[in-house]
């Protein structure tokens, strides 16, 4: 594919908001994991939460779309002057050029989980104040980010499960190149809800301690919420030699079970081999992998299966969910400004909360400071679907 | 300005109220059959292993089932297409059991409600039933989700140059979210598109963004199925499919933008 530019992008989680605390934190190897204590949840286990959300006031004349998902998305929306970013974009093409791609996986059903306790004794109706369209429904996000810039382009949220906002990128992409949009606003956010921290347990998916991916020992995901946004536009000529670039994406679909991946990593593979083969890359020119790694035993290993199969044991690998936690909807998106931020800083993030990583792979535990080139960073979910992005700097 | 993102309709599959396939639902928009709005019959596909067969839910065996007529309608094998599943929400029943679970004493949610609660659930069901393994791209758009799915799916057959099975369906929340998401029953239309024509093509179709208002339906009471079920927003474009009716069809799409859609037959 021709590259794409990143020409913007900033990713607020339990790490702190917008990028300075991110690249801190993925430098020093530091969590914002801490114990649950997300509203009423009486679960043994880690979270990641958003200091601040709910905080946040929208707009009056977008208050339809108050819920503590659209209300990170606003925090998350502020940081790093995005913003303006993504207003110039508008002037510079037209808002009805600019394309609206944003994951998710729950939206703002903890609306409708809290309505839920306030139905009507005599007729189990829910509250009159219950806006289903703006909080609950998936697409609320997007309808809320869209009403919020004015955009007049094309919107869509993508909702496959925790590969939701990589593969924003590829379906942006893809419209990017139909000649449809100029430039399209993609990302992912996810708020904590019951629906998830208590899904997750009842899958046992959860750890009762901070997650450690890769780590012999794992047991379990961390659940966290965040927020990601970049802008992705057509290069200009020249391109500036800092610039962050998009150079290929690659989906698949596992075929294989709702919940559990492929145990030999099938569909992972073949998500990392159409991602090489559309940048027109070699497993040699990856100077990072940011891996899925969401902390349980049968992901993490199948993952472990498909980087070895393709990559062997020479290429650093981390995943950073020890640090954010698991952001589901939004991981692909936070995952992604972590791999613009390594190519722009030139690091190898730190592979948080693992101190025993599984032999076979060069699992990096402390960060490393080097040239950073290209990085593939890998988003995958239930239902087996599957997304690796690899962005990269001007070869 | 480039061509807009276009393809060839090589087969159609539809489950909806009172119509049990493509042909029924064309005879209906063709004035050649009665419309019967009896509720949506849905079934489970044989394809699916037995556990999944029980554990499938109504928005599961729509897509599958709308799916599933397009490949056999074509005579291919399901296997072989990119996925766009487009849906304005997802299981109605399952949602609401989990809602009523977590707001009891008892918040311990079964594992199989909280995998069938994700959006690509049918997605999911989509790959073990038939053994797809490309691309699936996942959507909602709310009332705008068939017109999303179109953009998408035409995208992705001008871009990658590949067949691509578009299935847009959705179906209803019981009481009480019905009251706050009125959706009447379950629908759904199933596109198998290609960036050829192919011996048996339906004609094709090229879509982009316009101001024009949405075209309504002839019969009020189909108009009505229009309106209040979002994947059947796209019957203006079936009713011109069913009658080999060259033209434009404006379609409902975002609160500031419809879908143009040229069909040519």
């Amino acid at each position: 594919m021709h590259p794409l530019l990143i020409s913007a992008y900033t990713a607020s989680s339990c790490i702190g908001r917008g990028l300075e605390p991110l690249r801190e934190a993925m430098i020093a190897g530091r969590s914002g994991l801490k114990p649950c204590d997300f509203e009423t949840v009486a679960l043994q286990t880690w979270i990641g939460e958003v200091e601040g959300t709910d905080d946040e006031r929208l707009p009056v004349a977008l208050a339809r779309f108050d819920c503590r998902n659209n209300r990170l998305a606003q925090l998350g929306l502020l940081q790093d002057g995005f913003a303006d970013a993504v207003r110039a974009a508008m002037s510079r093409y037209g808002a009805d050029r600019v394309g609206l791609f944003l994951g998710t996986s729950t939206s703002g059903i903890l609306e409708t989980e809290l309505a839920y306790r306030r139905r009507a004794p005599d007729t189990g109706a829910l509250p009159a104040d219950f806006n289903y369209a703006g909080t609950h429904n998936t697409f609320s996000l997007a309808d809320f980010v869209q009403h919020w810039f004015g955009l007049k382009g094309p919107a869509v949220v993508v909702s496959s499960a925790c590969s939701s906002s990589a593969k924003v990128f590829a379906s942006a992409a893809r419209m990017i190149a139909s000649g449809l949009i100029d430039a399209a606003l993609v990302g992912g956010v996810d708020s904590l809800c019951l629906t998830t921290l208590y899904g997750f347990n009842s899958l046992e998916l959860t750890s009762s301690q901070a997650c450690r991916p890769f780590d012999r020992a794992r047991d379990g995901i961390s659940i966290g919420e965040g927020a990601a946004f970049a802008l992705v536009e057509r290069t200009g000529d020249p391109l500036p030699p800092d610039a962050i670039l998009l150079l290929g994406y690659g989906e698949s679909s596992d075929a294989y079970h709702m919940s559990s991946p492929h145990p030999e990593g099938r569909g992972a593979r073949q998500a990392m081999e159409a991602a090489l083969a559309r940048a027109g890359l070699t497993a040699r020119d990856i100077d990072y992998i940011n891996l899925h790694g969401t902390a349980t035993p049968s992901n993490d290993a199948a993952e472990g299966k498909a980087v070895t199969g393709l990559f062997g044991d020479a290429t650093p690998c981390s995943s950073t969910k020890g640090a954010t936690g698991h952001t589901l909807g939004a991981a692909g998106g936070i995952e992604a400004v972590i791999a613009a931020l390594a190519i722009r800083d030139g690091f190898i993030p730190a592979g948080a909360g693992t101190t025993d990583p599984e032999a076979g792979l060069d699992y990096v535990l402390a960060s490393r400071h080097q040239t950073v080139r290209r990085v593939l960073s890998n988003s995958f979910g239930f239902g087996g679907t599957n997304c690796s992005l690899i962005l990269g700097c001007p070869s | 300005m480039t061509n807009p993102p276009a393809a060839w309709i090589r087969s159609i599959g539809l489950i909806g109220p009172g119509m049990s396939d493509w042909p029924a639902c064309a005879a209906i928009l063709l004035g050649k059959a009665e419309w019967q709005p009896e509720k949506t019959v849905l079934n489970a596909p044989d394809q699916l292993p037995p556990a999944e067969r029980r554990r499938a839910v109504r928005v599961v065996k729509l897509a599958l089932g709308i799916g599933l007529q397009a490949t056999t309608a074509a005579g291919v094998d399901p296997s072989g297409f990119a996925t766009v599943f487009s849906s304005s929400g997802g299981d109605g029943v399952n949602c609401h059991q989990i809602c009523e679970t977590l707001a009891s004493d008892d918040r311990q949610i079964s594992p199989t409600r909280f995998h069938n609660s994700v959006h690509n659930a049918a997605a999911g069901y989509w790959g073990i039933a038939t053994g797809a393994t490309a691309a699936s791209a996942v959507l909602c758009a709310y009332d705008a989700s068939f017109g999303a799915g179109l953009l998408e799916a035409l995208v992705q057959v001008q871009v990658e140059r590949e067949p691509c099975l578009l299935l847009a369906y959705d179906a209803d929340y019981p009481e009480p979210l019905r009251a706050a998401r009125p959706i009447p029953d379950a629908f759904g239309v199933a596109l198998l598109l290609t960036p050829e024509r192919e011996a048996e093509s339906c004609g094709r179709i090229a879509a982009s963004l316009t101001d024009a208002p949405a075209d309504t339906l002839p019969d009020s009471a189909l108009d009505a199925l229009r309106c209040t079920i979002p994947a059947a927003r796209s019957l203006p474009l079936l009713a011109a499919i069913a009658g080999r009716r060259t033209g434009r069809m404006v379609l409902d799409y975002l609160d500031h933008a419809r879908l143009a859609v040229d069909y040519a037959a």
